[in-house]
């Protein structure tokens, strides 16, 4: 237990204490924002420059005219489908939108013509336009004035509530649990490829650079594979907690600057529920309030500290075992497929089945099979989740890594020692085979 | 110091090591000879608890090997390593703790290591800024820290430079005369006349020979004489292939059956013998006619 202690030291020190870590840890939440600040300007400076698009209508109607936007202008200048045709293909506009004569009851045959295929945006943009012209034509037709229908429209929003057993009722918005379970369900994925890839790394290094069979002579293969897991485990949670503290201290000094009300504050107000509740009224902002302050965030946080050092377990050891069966990282890629495959249903399955429906059977098994557990159990969290389903997969997922973990041992005790030789599936089923 | 019994190991259908028995006695230098893939490093793996055998026993100081004993021996494997980012101190008191020792004893024996090798100035300097020499030394070290009573070293000089090897061969005699048992696995075999009192040979998985080197020597005798004339009486026999220097001729001829006796008196019949004796076969010579006849036997 000893030695275990001092390879987790050594692994947590030798990678902390690098230059890399601390740029990686104190850059990456700037970066996020930064890269998405530079999309979001690029879009706009592009939407900006855009020359103005000029598109040609021929309507045999009569009927329609549509309003030019920034980058669209419509022309009507009651030419016929050829001319038009011809237009386009000399470069004098970007498109020709034909709108022969039909019965407003069932308009058909509308065509655009252009020289590329229109992006999606242009055609909903012309879709909606000229739908809303048709239905204010027949409203107008059935003798209704358009602007009657603009006067009775009503917003309706209906607050959910859950009610549990003993008759608490909690307010809950389904945008703020898929918001929890995405972050969430990511931030594990992230972690278990980003350091599960540091693990391997790991033991190829002690491998290829021999210092492993001096290390084997002082303490047992599973000891050191096992303090390098929990020591890079260590690293990972530094850097996570450095992450919350920094996104926190750098979200608290923009929001302050901009003059919003801090987090913090809003923090305290959801400390205490009847506060939030007097001061919701039926705001939206209110809404949002009430719906943080009915999140469980013990049970979010604790299920999210163990699926993420639980996914991290059983997925870590897997890699330590690929680490030790090859010579150098090249090699490693014929054995990642069975490592890489579950995780990217796991991510998938999140977001096709987890986040929107969390109640569903594919749901119920994703977020019980240990291997995608971690992430899609994640994303049914902050939805409320039965208690003997949580307690099964978390059971499931203890057993998943003890399975994995004896299973890379055994891979690994005979891996280490082995070079030269390029296993294939076959050896490492004779080597978990191998008794010693 | 070290006793084997009966040690069996094979991976698969390949016999790695079949019914070993050695005994090392305490204070000794121990040669383990034997070409490549023989079954050395099985062994030396076996005494290490890095592998566990498939039958026998191995007797470490009168016990049973168990994993109690590893802070008794000092392990320099062929194929070793050191991290390259890790500084020469981090590195050298990493190495000292797995083996047991307490981090006060540790510093304490690395400086005293450090300054004996006059290598102070390194301790903060990372594995890859250092000379392949000064790693292996930092590495050497490293082996023997914990002051093993058993020190297995296996092709110690293999990739030392000449000064560094001197170093290292003195160093593993300084520890012997302190008492220490060392195994030595090499197929140097200068260095096996140098410094072994004892050697055991193994090829193909078996043990063919072992003893002192004194006694391995009187094992293998090709009994061939090495012989000079002076005032040649008669002509030489055509198929005696001799070397004239301002005459006297010398060349060497075997026994073929007869007595050292017998051959002396043919030979004085030839004229004034000046030079009569048996060529001793270097361990190099013992080694590669042991491999050969195990192969052909």
């Amino acid at each position: 237990m000893d030695k275990i202690w001092l390879v987790i030291q050594r692994e947590y020190v030798a990678r902390v204490k690098k230059k890399s870590f601390l740029l990686v840890t104190l850059l990456t939440p700037l970066i996020f924002p930064a890269i998405m600040g530079i999309f979001v300007w690029i879009a706009l400076e592009e939407d900006d420059n855009q020359a103005l698009r000029i598109i040609e209508v021929v309507d045999d109607n009569k009927l329609f005219f549509l309003e030019s936007s920034e980058q669209y202008a419509f022309s009507f200048s009651d030419i016929n489908s050829d001319e038009a045709k011809k237009l386009v293909q000399d470069g004098d506009r970007y498109g020709f939108l034909h709108i022969p004569k039909f019965d407003i009851k069932d308009p058909q045959g509308i065509s655009f013509y252009g020289e590329e295929n229109p992006s999606m945006s242009l055609v909903s943009y012309l879709e909606n336009n000229l739908r809303k012209k048709i239905e204010e034509q027949r409203l107008f037709e059935s003798g209704i004035d358009p602007k009657i229908i603009n006067e009775v429209r009503t917003k309706v929003a209906i607050k959910s509530i859950t009610l549990d057993e003993e008759g608490t009722e909690t307010v809950s918005n389904a945008t703020v649990n898929y918001a929890i379970g995405f972050v969430a369900g990511i931030l594990i994925y992230m972690f278990i490829f980003i350091y599960g890839n540091q693990i391997m790394q790991g033991v190829i290094e002690e491998k290829s650079s021999r210092i492993v069979e001096i290390l084997v002579s002082s303490l047992k293969p599973f000891q050191l594979m096992l303090g390098k897991i929990i020591g890079i485990a260590g690293v990972g949670l530094t850097q996570l907690l450095i992450w919350i503290v920094l996104v926190g201290t750098l979200t608290t000094l923009v929001t302050g600057f901009l003059g919003m009300q801090m987090p913090q504050q809003q923090a305290m107000e959801m400390a205490n529920p009847e506060l939030a509740q007097s001061m919701a009224q039926n705001s939206e902002m209110g809404d949002i309030l009430l719906v943080l302050a009915g999140i469980n965030y013990v049970q979010i946080t604790l299920s999210f500290v163990f699926y993420f050092l639980g996914g991290y377990l059983l997925y870590g050891a897997l890699f330590a075992a690929i680490g030790s069966a090859v010579d150098a990282p090249s090699d490693a890629q014929q054995f990642m497929l069975p490592v890489t495959i579950p995780l990217i249903v796991a991510y998938m399955g999140l977001f096709v089945f987890v986040l929107n429906d969390p109640t569903s059977t594919t749901s119920f098994w994703l977020s019980v099979v240990p291997l995608t557990s971690p992430i899609a159990m994640m994303g049914r969290v902050s939805y409320g989740v039965p208690f003997w389903e949580l307690a099964l997969s978390m059971g499931l997922l203890i057993v998943g890594f003890l399975f994995t973990t004896w299973v890379a041992g055994k891979i690994y005790r005979i891996g280490i020692l082995m070079h030269g030789t390029k296993p294939s599936y076959k050896t490492l089923w004779k080597w978990i085979k191998t008794n010693n | 110091m070290l006793k084997i019994k009966k040690l069996n190991k094979s991976y698969g259908a390949n016999k790695a090591l079949t019914d070993v028995d050695l005994n090392v006695s305490e204070g000794v230098v121990f040669g383990l000879l034997g070409p490549n893939g023989a079954g050395k490093t099985t062994l030396i793996r076996i005494i290490n608890q890095i592998i566990d055998s498939d039958s026998g026993e191995v007797y470490i100081g009168g016990e049973l090997l168990a994993p109690k004993h590893i802070g008794l021996i000092g392990y320099l494997p062929e194929e070793r390593g050191l991290y390259k980012k890790m500084k020469v101190w981090d590195q050298m008191l990493y190495f000292a703790r797995l083996k047991g020792l307490s981090p006060q004893e540790a510093k304490i024996k690395i400086k005293n290591w450090l300054e004996k090798l006059e290598m102070e100035t390194w301790k903060d300097k990372k594995i890859e800024d250092l000379s392949k020499g000064m790693a292996q030394k930092v590495q050497f070290i490293s082996t023997i820290i914990h002051n093993p009573p058993l020190l297995i070293l296996d092709e110690p000089f293999s990739g030392f430079d000449p000064v560094n090897a001197e170093i290292i061969k003195n160093e593993i005699l300084e520890l012997k005369a302190k008492g220490t048992t060392v195994i030595l696995s090499t197929h140097r075999m200068e260095s096996v006349e140098l410094l072994c009192d004892q050697v055991a040979m193994i090829n193909r998985s078996k043990k063919i020979i072992d003893g002192t080197i004194k006694q391995v020597k009187s094992i293998y005798r090709p009994e061939v004489y090495s012989i000079t004339l002076d005032q040649i009486k008669r002509d030489l026999p055509t198929e005696w292939i001799s070397k004239e220097d301002e005459g006297s001729y010398s060349f060497t001829l075997p026994l073929s059956g007869k007595t050292p006796n017998e051959l002396l008196n043919e030979l004085m019949q030839y004229g004034e013998v000046n030079r009569f004796q048996e060529l001793i076969p270097s361990m190099e010579e013992i080694f590669i006619h042991q491999v050969k006849s195990t192969e052909n036997g």
